[in-house]
């Protein structure tokens, strides 16, 4: 073994073990949504396919690709088909500086949270590729209505992340997650309580979720930047939003909620809890609330996320100053 | 109609209107069946209602009788992503391009169920002179599933969902209802 650089064993290692905790993540993420709609709406959800409906999204990922894969005559179809990929494979990267436990970390990171706020921004690229490369007016409004809305969010959420990063004066998850402390009282949403709003506002309209799901909106728009995908290439859309929330879910809690430091032990399992809890949070809020208008969408933003972010940059700078 | 095949693929929209049979990607038997008892489990339905009968359609994904049970709660809105067009209501002639054209939207393997006595022949407005009603929607496109009713109950929707199932893996999965009649 001594020919391989230890480190690159490392990435290898941990990009494999990346990409079997995504695709399981999907399958269990896919059950609690269907299950919590079910629940939220008064119905058992998926039941009868396994015990307790366990064997669904299996059934569902062997469904999507057994289907016929098909691309529209007029698409572009080396960006038709690079689309989903971009979607999907770049998500990967985002878990490498990911703090999962005190030593459970792909690639300690010291600029960890730059190169998560910049390959997430690829997203945004793969929707717009998508709604443009189908040819469809439906997908082009989609994507859109994607741009327009992710580039609006990433202000605030980077405004809100800013604030830690200050505070710490370093852009390394794990060193963020071992300065707070053991006990929620010492966790930086109580010493940050607007960043950490903004940031899951933010996070919500980053990851196309419900009420900000405007990119897909099936009332108006068919099913937005994915409306002529079938099959795998669907599914490798639906893969990247809940990797995207896992993402968006484990730097919020690494960031404002002591990512792996919790009550007596800490480990990777008080990191799990919590990502569980905010995509717990995540599914409730979409099967509560109707989705917003897209006025509405971008007032929120320019007016309220916008000028509170800055305004709470400005006070942590001054803060930080004076003591 | 001609019994479909699921694991025939065929492609998008034929010009020539003729349709193209592929064999599968992959021909092993033990294969096509774990695949076929997927797509199953999960019959993901068109968002496509015509007319009373999508009401029950809706009240089958509802508390009482939920659909999802089953995995097919799923309403996509886009035909590029469902696997079943339920067919749920009168089929006037000025909608039957639109209704052509979802079916042919669709990527294989696909099915159809036809719910309601107007989808299946026109119903109560078949009569002599009549001129704005398809009658029946297996004039237009190949129907897997009959459920009459004007309108059928949602327990005869997820009846026919279940001869869908049971079509496309060749076994009944579900228990039949008590004082059911063959």
């Amino acid at each position: 073994m001594s020919f391989i650089a230890p480190e690159l064993l490392r990435i290898v290692v941990g990009m494999v073990a990346v990409m079997a905790f995504v695709a399981l993540n999907v399958l269990v993420l896919v059950y609690a949504e269907r299950k919590g709609a079910g629940h939220i709406q008064r119905r058992p959800g998926p039941y009868e396919v396994g015990p307790h409906g366990i064997l669904q999204p299996l059934a569902d990922a062997g469904k999507l690709m057994g289907k016929q894969l098909l691309m529209p005559k007029s698409a572009d179809p080396i960006l038709y088909w690079m689309a989903p990929i971009l979607a999907f494979f770049p998500v990967l990267l985002l878990f490498v500086p990911m703090p999962f436990g005190p030593v459970l970390t792909v690639q300690d990171v010291n600029l960890g949270l730059l190169l998560i706020l910049a390959f997430a921004g690829l997203n945004v690229l793969a929707t717009l590729l998508a709604g443009w490369s189908q040819n469809n007016k439906f997908g082009l409004l989609g994507a859109a209505r994607a741009v327009s809305q992710s580039v609006a969010y990433e202000i605030p959420l980077l405004l809100s992340v800013l604030c830690i990063a200050f505070q710490y004066g370093s852009l390394n998850l794990s060193t963020i997650v071992e300065a707070q402390g053991s006990w929620p009282w010492q966790w930086n949403f109580l010493c940050q309580p607007l960043a950490f709003l903004i940031f899951l506002v933010s996070a919500f309209a980053e990851t196309n979720r419900a009420p900000f799901d405007l990119p897909e909106a099936e009332s108006e728009l068919t099913a937005g930047f994915h409306t002529e995908y079938s099959g795998m290439g669907f599914g490798l859309f639906f893969m990247a939003e809940y990797a995207n929330m896992v993402v968006v879910s484990g730097v919020c809690s690494a960031l404002f909620l002591g990512g792996w430091r919790g009550p007596f032990f800490d480990g990777v399992w008080w990191f799990l809890i919590k990502v569980y809890a905010i995509l717990a949070l995540i599914i409730w809020v979409r099967w509560t609330y109707p989705r917003v208008r897209f006025d509405q969408l971008l007032n929120i933003n320019w007016k309220w996320l916008l000028p509170l972010a800055t305004a709470n940059l400005f006070a942590t700078v001054f803060l930080i100053k004076l003591f | 109609m001609a019994a479909q095949n699921p694991t025939i693929v065929t492609p998008d929209i034929p010009d020539d209107g003729g349709v193209f049979v592929a064999p599968p990607v992959i021909g092993v038997k033990a294969v096509q069946d774990v695949l076929d008892v997927c797509r199953a489990m999960s019959l993901w339905p068109m968002t496509f209602g015509l007319a009373c009968c999508a009401i029950e359609m809706m009240a089958t994904s509802m508390a009482r009788f939920d659909i999802s049970r089953f995995g097919a709660e799923v309403f996509r809105p886009s035909p590029r992503q469902s696997d079943l067009l339920i067919v749920a209501g009168t089929v006037t002639k000025k909608i039957a391009p639109a209704v052509v054209r979802l079916y042919q939207q669709m990527p294989a393997p696909r099915f159809v169920l036809a719910l309601g006595n107007c989808a299946i022949s026109g119903g109560p407005f078949k009569f002599e002179n009549q001129y704005g009603v398809v009658e029946g929607v297996d004039e237009l496109i190949p129907v897997d599933v009959y459920v009459p009713g004007c309108p059928p109950r949602p327990e005869a929707l997820l009846e026919g969902l279940f001869q869908i199932q049971e079509k496309m893996t060749g076994r009944r999965w579900w228990p039949k209802p008590q004082g059911a009649v063959e």
